[in-house]
């Protein structure tokens, strides 16, 4: 792998249907699995959901849901490291202007926070973010 | 009593004797100028010359669902595309519909049947007949008009949909007679409440008359109570012409008019008549049509035939109601639909797997149609408005393919129940 592609993070997006407690379902899985959830958001599209997860170990996760009937897939994702205050996002956002963010979600890890985003072009999103200075987590902090 | 048409009264033994006329003259025009039903006589081993009573009816055989498909468009016409004067398309079983057609003769007679019954409702010159059957390539709509406008009501060709405006009209040209499917009828009911109009109360509807769907004495007792109207039962399908026939004011069945149809009723399994009175599938020989000839064809709908002389005088054959179907074919809003359809449609998707599941139910009054596919995991992407539009494309393909207003939902992959034999692909929750 290259030296950038560190920075891809393996995220493991699961489609949920709408039935009551799938989201406790893959909890289960991941709670028998040993496995730790890291980062974590639901999206809802029309009539079912897609769950998406950051893990410690995501090939063992993949294969724990596959297992148990689930549709997993891996997304390549960015985690991009902000300050823990006030204008933290904004000063962000200032240097992704030209980055197609598609989705993202966040949490706050003391002393710093993290934004997760789906970019469109990865590559390039790594490019552009690191050329305007910021922080991008490697995959070592999270598997 | 007033009667349409004197052949109404005709007795017995003397319809018997046309019938017989029309069946003989019927064999030997299909087996002199139909390659497809010589064939089958043929293969049945039988000449026009074993027909020599009605009974032998039952030697010559059977046609089907499958051979009109196979006969797509016209293989089966007896008639040039100069002699028809109209087409029409009813559901298939798969992908292709059946076309029908019909010569100037084939509609005059479609017109007269329908009129006969009318009228033996009590419908008039004076009444004001709202259709809201479908009209278009679906023969309810323009079945009803025809006969309608023949015994010479006023015709509002109002079709299906836009609801308020229909109750407008209904009260505003004073519509006595309305012609619907069963549940059409009560969401109107619905509807008009909402809008503060009392059908029973602020109309002058009358009379129903209601088909295409099944529909039980308890709706008809429902009907009469909470909206003052007296149901009378209509009975066709595309493949015969369309609506072809209705009960009279006494409701005791359906009048089946013998001189322009022989029917019959077997069982579904062994193809032998069943006992008179005693439940069976209708089959149905059609004497007179001329541009699309129907023989003995097997209509799927289960029946009883009963051959008294009606209160209302009339001494034509009457057929009970419907009581359900041989095969899984299901009925939506008054439309036909195959689960094999369904499948034809769904197969066209890459996305999704060979599993569905139909989930029939009644909001309110109206029929909703659930189709449930399994995704196929080389179909899930990380991106919800690509799945969204998965679902959009299945929808729509579904909906242009079966004319019915379906609903599409996706599911996980072995979420569905699984068959050893025969898949059970309907659930139906619908109570009648």
């Amino acid at each position: 792998m290259s030296e950038v592609g560190k920075y891809r993070i393996k995220q493991l997006s699961i489609f949920s249907e709408n039935r009551p407690n799938r989201l406790g379902a893959v909890a289960k899985v991941l709670k028998e699995g040993k496995i730790n959830i890291l980062g974590f958001s639901i999206a809802e599209g029309a009539g079912y959901g897609v769950i998406r997860v950051l893990v410690d170990r995501p090939e063992i996760a993949r294969d724990l849901l596959t297992k148990e009937g689930f549709v997993v897939k891996f997304t390549e994702v960015l985690a991009i490291q902000m300050e823990d205050r006030p204008g933290g996002l904004f000063d962000l956002t200032d240097h992704m202007k030209d980055i197609n963010i598609e989705y993202g979600y966040g949490y706050r890890n003391p002393p710093y926070a993290v934004l997760i985003v789906r970019v469109e072009d990865i590559e390039k999103g790594i490019e552009q973010l690191l050329a305007g200075g910021l922080k991008l987590l490697d995959g070592t902090t999270f598997h | 009593m007033v009667y349409w048409n004197p052949i109404e009264v005709m007795p017995v033994d003397e319809l018997k004797a046309l019938q017989l006329k029309q069946l003989k003259m019927l064999v030997y025009k299909l087996y002199t100028f139909s390659p497809f039903y010589r064939q089958k006589m043929k293969d049945a081993g039988v000449t026009p010359e074993d027909v020599q009573t009605l009974k032998d009816v039952g030697k010559l055989p059977f046609m089907v669902k499958k051979d009109l498909r196979d006969g797509y468009p016209d293989k089966l016409f007896l008639a040039t595309s100069r002699e028809v004067v109209r087409y029409h398309a009813s559901s298939g079983t798969t992908g292709k519909p059946t076309i029908v057609g019909y010569t100037q003769n084939d509609i005059e007679g479609w017109s007269e049947s329908v009129a006969r019954g009318l009228v033996s409702a009590g419908v008039g010159t004076d009444d004001v007949l709202q259709v809201c059957y479908t009209y278009g390539l679906f023969s309810g709509g323009l079945g009803l008009h025809y006969g309608a406008e023949k015994v010479g009501a006023a015709v509002v060709p109002a079709s299906t949909g836009n609801t308020e405006r229909q109750i407008d009209l209904v009260q505003d040209l004073g519509v006595t007679v309305i012609a619907a499917t069963p549940s059409y009828l009560l969401h109107m009911g619905e509807v008009a409440a909402k809008m503060g109009v009392d059908l029973k109360k602020d109309t002058k509807l009358r009379l129903g008359i209601l088909g295409a769907e099944p529909w039980s004495q308890r709706m008809r007792d429902r009907i009469y109570e909470q909206l003052g109207i007296k149901a009378v039962d209509i009975y066709g399908t595309s493949e015969l012409s369309g609506p072809l026939w209705s009960e009279c004011g006494d409701q005791n069945g359906i009048h089946v008019w013998a001189d322009m149809t022989l029917i019959e009723v077997v069982d579904p399994n062994t193809g032998e008549p069943v006992p008179i009175g005693e439940k069976g599938e209708l089959v149905v020989t059609m004497l007179q049509k001329e541009a699309f000839p129907i023989i003995r064809y097997r209509t799927g709908d289960i029946t009883t035939m009963h051959e008294e002389v009606c209160t209302c005088g009339r001494t034509h054959p009457r057929i009970g109601r419907i009581q359900g179907r041989v095969d899984d074919m299901i009925i939506i809003r008054g439309i036909n639909v195959f689960p094999s359809q369904v499948e034809h449609s769904l197969m066209t998707n890459p996305e999704v797997g060979n599993e569905f599941q139909i989930v029939v139910d009644r909001k309110g009054a109206l029929d909703t149609m659930l189709v449930r596919v399994e995704l196929r995991p080389e179909a899930f992407g990380d991106r919800v408005f690509e799945l969204d539009a998965i679902k959009d494309r299945i929808t729509h393909k579904l909906r242009g393919s079966l004319n019915v207003g379906v609903n599409v939902e996706i599911v996980e992959p072995g979420s569905l129940p699984r068959f050893e034999g025969k898949a059970k692909r309907v659930v139906d929750k619908r109570v009648y």
